[in-house]
């Protein structure tokens, strides 16, 4: 019970935040003078009468508090407004159309990432300085020091031009809905997972490798080998429970860099997704696009936190009772 | 060796003059260390090397006979109007789209990258020491406030603020800078109060206060140098970050905007064109990978001589140590978590 | 609650002069303990210090026994104003120094100075004993430059250090040196009241030793007075002239050493001292060494009346409901005061072993 109250007042907090965020983008995005928003969107040659006429489209004239009251409203019954760079498409419709595509980057990046990282950690740690662990830390060290983008286009220029280009259509740029089948989704998915995935997993590995190594040496795993228990239970059933906990805590703080790396992958490999758009929106000005880009990512960044630290209290039990 | 001759060295150390004996600081003894350290001293070298081309740019751009940002399309480009290879007609590494010298690109873009790299970290020290030590010692409601801050700042999406300020203001240096130094103050900031926090319950900080110090003496003179050692680990893991989360931006169109030559433009204008000109991705994106690792190697370095417990994989002939029981200031702690690297 | 000591109790001393140096008034230091949850509320009091009084004077050693928790580290730095008082006074030269602004207690802070026990724990680190030494000189602008330096390698000369040494790190020195920089730190501008807590606690006995003759040096030297907080009841007869036996907050018993040490009235120093070792062999084989039983109750919760009934061998049922006063017991000298109502009287031996703790009157 504990635990649910502990998760009520999570969502509770989190929604203040989401609001608080909603609120603080809406007044910076369009408290400013409605000249430069409305210029924006109408061009550097724009006359006054045409700025005028956008303006008032736009409802930019009306008082700032009278937007935002609107805003609220429509926002919580899932109206988050028309684009203003395709005046006839609601943005509900494009997150709609490019949520699945940002969320299967995602998700395939975060499992890819976990994995790999986690369990070459532990393999490193329970092989330390062994010829894996070293070659392990070379590729912690160059993944830590590759940006996502250069690794995604290394990788087009390695993997997929030259594959494509003998005839292997192995891997594919863009994005193939699952519903053409897992395959293609896949195909079109792996190369963005990868470059995702792997900056993350070169600094999860060396978390959870310093991680274990520090929880090897607790006096309590000394015990548990001393009533002989196998090594692999030792560490699978006694060490990594303790070891994971900075693990999962890291997680929580990751989120956000995650977000960037989504977006970042979605520009280099074309997938179409949120990122693409909110970048996209930029040079076009397209504030709503930008603005439900940014709830959705405070969205995100709220209940991937939630998660976290229902994982990190089940891994934990100090902290339920706190 | 005799009785005699062990008296007689004894006698002998004791007799020699004494003048002037200077303690060993911790500074002294981590350069030493450092010195020693083969892949540090390398990576320094690196960076020297980058340094010096950087602040060079200009020589090499005569010597090359190119502008960075001029397009030469008669010799630039080729019959079919796409970049050229390196090599031809005294491109050293091939052109871009436009036909500007590649070669002379990247050198000038060593010098955003170094540049940015550098002020971030200093910004974001100063900014981030300050505030740690201020908050971390005076605790009460402000520090309370500060650290969810705090905690806040190092949860945020990075890139939320960067396209928000991108969107309102337009994509420009002095964005990048903030955004940058707006994170990294934020890590570097928890390290310090953390720190000062445990370092304000130390006995001596307790003898200072009977003296009749101050609050702001005891903070800068007694409490700050017992906190270096973990600061400037954490800013030169820093920097390296910086550059990757500039070039990043850079990138995304979030940045420095074109035509200026920064690392992160150039590889976004060679998306497009990599599958026919290899150069024009290759050569930028070594020169960023390169600076990189050796930031983070020299970072790696300069923590491990600070503090030599920690475990080196390329150490010659350590043992494994078992873990220490003894109560020691903690080594750097895990980082690039905390700041947004390189997503 | 409160007890207030005849005026001279813990002064007078050999020769002592009256002239009140330091006089503390019911000082008491309650730590709030928080709990609860979204609001932390203060749920509970550690009452370290439960009304006390004393006083120093000019030139004289007030030692403070007691075992761990007893209260007599907070009361120095009560006194020392390093942590506010909850009640009570602080009376420095006549001036009340309870509580005051950091500003205000600047000026005083010339005059009462600390020595504290951990020696590696009381000098940073990172910092050269020079300048730790010279930091009384830089904090009130006294001396700069090449003047502090010289004050400070005098100060090193003075207590036995080698000035030469004045760039060295606290870490190349040992333990004792390491007092004797504390030492030298205290002393460097001439303070009236040096307050030393356990400062020879940490050390080898050959060791403590040099460190007990060096205070006692500069005491005859500069006219110091010393408040000298130790547990080692042998050490702290080496030193005072008059002693302060505590007890949970509370001032058991005090007076002058000699009274004190011959004949202890109260049941608790009587175990004290009958638990220190004795040099002599012989008397240490016939010696009759009281048991205490019972844990040491907590000052959270202290126990009802006296508070060292529950372990007291010789409790009654007065003893739990009662208070005993601090005052004079019958044919003990003006100066000697106990807070005991059946307090230990000449020729009586207390049983071997005390009563099980739970407060039932035998």
């Amino acid at each position: 019970m504990a635990l649910v109250r502990f998760l009520i007042r999570r969502i509770l907090s989190g929604i203040v935040v989401l609001w608080v965020v909603s609120t603080a983008a809406f007044f910076l995005f369009f408290a400013r003078n409605t000249d430069i928003v409305a210029r924006q969107l109408a061009g550097r040659a724009a006359t006054t009468a045409i700025l005028q006429e956008v303006t008032r489209n736009l409802g930019l004239n009306q008082p700032i508090l009278t937007q935002y009251w609107h805003f609220l409203g429509r926002t919580v019954t899932g109206n988050l407004g028309l684009s203003y760079y395709n005046g006839s498409v609601p943005v509900a419709s494009i997150v709609g159309r490019d949520l699945p595509r940002t969320a299967s980057v995602l998700v395939g990046g975060v499992v890819l990432w976990l994995v790999v990282g986690l369990s070459v950690g532990i393999l490193s740690a329970t092989r330390a300085r062994s010829l894996f662990d070293r070659l392990a830390t070379v590729g912690v060290l160059v993944g830590l020091s590759m940006p996502t983008f250069v690794l995604g286009e290394i990788l087009l220029l390695a993997i997929y031009l030259p594959l494509n280009e003998n005839g292997y259509h192995l891997v594919n740029t863009g994005y193939v809905g699952l519903s053409s089948g897992i395959i293609p989704w896949a195909e079109a998915l792996i190369l963005p997972w990868i470059t995702l995935a792997t900056v993350q997993a070169a600094v999860y590995t060396r978390l959870s490798r310093g991680s274990l190594l520090d929880t090897l040496g607790e006096d309590y795993i000394r015990t548990a080998r001393a009533k002989g228990l196998t090594e692999r239970r030792v560490i699978y059933r006694h060490a990594l429970r303790g070891a994971l906990t900075p693990v999962v805590s890291q997680l929580g703080i990751d989120v956000g860099v995650l977000l960037g790396g989504v977006i970042v992958v979605e520009q280099v490999f074309g997938v179409g997704g949120l990122g693409q758009d909110a970048v996209s929106a930029i040079s076009n000005g397209d504030l709503p696009v930008i603005l439900a880009f940014v709830m959705l990512a405070a969205a995100f960044v709220v209940i991937a936190n939630i998660i976290v630290d229902v994982f990190y209290a089940v891994l934990d039990p100090r902290v339920r009772i706190s | 060796m005799s009785l005699s001759e062990i008296e007689f060295q004894a006698k002998a150390v004791e007799d020699a003059p004494e003048e002037g004996i200077q303690g060993r600081s911790q500074w002294a003894l981590t350069w030493r260390r450092l010195r020693r350290d083969k892949m540090a001293i390398a990576s320094m070298i690196v960076i020297v090397i980058i340094a010096a081309c950087a602040i060079a740019a200009p020589a090499f751009a005569a010597l090359a006979g190119h502008a960075p940002n001029t397009v030469y399309p008669n010799t630039g480009l080729s019959a079919s109007g796409g970049p050229v290879p390196p090599g031809t007609h005294g491109f050293l590494l091939g052109t871009d789209e436009l036909g500007r010298d590649l070669f002379v690109r990247v050198i000038y873009g060593a010098r955003v990258s170094l540049f940015v790299g550098l002020v971030t970290t200093l910004i974001a020290t100063v900014a981030g020491v300050s505030l740690g030590l201020i908050t971390g010692y005076f605790g009460g409601w402000v520090d309370g406030i500060l650290a969810r801050f705090i905690d806040s700042v190092l949860a945020f999406p990075y890139i939320v603020l960067a396209l928000s300020l991108a969107v309102v203001f337009g994509p420009s240096l002095p964005i990048v800078i903030g955004v940058i130094s707006f994170f990294t103050w934020a890590g570097i900031s928890r390290v310090v109060r953390g720190q000062a926090l445990s370092i304000k319950e130390r006995e001596y900080i307790e003898a200072a206060r009977s003296l009749g110090a101050g609050p702001w003496r005891i903070m800068f003179i007694d409490i700050l140098p017992n906190l270096l050692a973990p600061v400037l680990v954490l800013a030169t893991l820093s920097i390296p970050a910086a550059i990757t989360f500039e070039a990043t931006l850079d990138y995304l169109g979030l940045g420095v905007p074109p035509p200026t030559a920064t690392w992160g433009n150039i590889l976004a204008g060679a998306q497009s064109y990599y599958s026919v000109a290899w150069w024009y991705l290759v050569f930028p994106a070594l020169a960023l990978v390169i600076t990189t690792i050796a930031f983070n190697l020299l970072g790696d370095g300069v923590r491990d001589a600070m503090d030599p417990r920690t475990e080196r994989v390329f150490a010659a002939g350590r043992k494994k140590r078992r873990k220490r029981r003894t109560a020691s200031p903690p080594p750097a702690p895990q980082l690039p978590g905390a700041l947004p690297p390189t997503a | 609650m409160s007890e207030t000591l005849p005026r001279d109790a813990a002064t007078a001393g050999p020769g002592g002069t009256d002239d009140v140096l330091v006089r503390v008034d019911d000082l008491v230091k309650y730590f709030p303990v928080r709990g609860g949850g979204l609001i932390s509320r203060t749920v509970a009091q550690v009452q370290a210090v439960d009304g006390v009084s004393l006083s120093i004077g000019r030139g004289q050693t007030v030692g403070l026994v007691g075992e761990t928790g007893c209260g007599k580290s907070t009361l120095a730095r009560c006194i020392a104003g390093l942590i506010p008082v909850t009640s009570g006074t602080v009376t420095f030269e006549g001036q009340n120094i309870t509580n005051l602004s950091r500003r205000h207690m600047q000026p005083y802070r010339r005059e009462i100075q600390m020595i504290f026990q951990d020696p590696y724990g009381s000098l940073n680190p990172r910092r050269r004993v020079g300048s730790i030494i010279g930091d009384p000189f830089a904090v009130h602008k006294t001396a700069s430059g090449s003047a502090r330096k010289k004050a400070v390698q005098e100060l090193m000369e003075r207590v036995g250090l080698n000035p030469e040494h004045f760039n060295r790190y606290p870490a190349e020195f040992s333990g004792g040196q390491r007092q004797r920089i504390g030492v030298a730190r205290a002393l460097a501008l001439r303070p009236k009241l040096i307050i030393c807590d356990e400062p020879v606690s940490a050390l080898d006995v050959s060791i403590q030793a040099q460190v007990l003759n060096l205070l006692a040096d500069l005491q005859q030297d500069y006219g110091l007075s010393y408040l000298f907080i130790a547990h080692d009841l042998e050490v702290v007869r080496h030193v005072s002239d008059s002693v302060i036996v505590m007890y949970l907050g509370r001032i058991a018993e005090a007076g002058p050493k000699d009274p004190v040490y011959d004949s202890p009235r109260h049941p608790y120093t009587n175990a004290l001292l009958s638990a220190a070792p004795a040099a002599d062999p012989d008397a240490a084989a016939s010696r009759q060494r009281i048991i205490l039983t019972g844990d040491v109750p907590s000052p959270i919760n202290p126990p009802s009346g006296c508070r060292f009934h529950p372990r007291c061998p010789k409790a009654q049922e007065l003893c739990g409901q009662q208070d005993p006063p601090l005052e004079v017991k019958a044919g003990d000298p003006s100066t000697h005061v106990t807070a005991c109502h059946f307090p230990v009287q000449e020729g009586e031996v207390l049983a071997r072993s005390g009563r099980a703790s739970g407060g039932q009157p035998r």
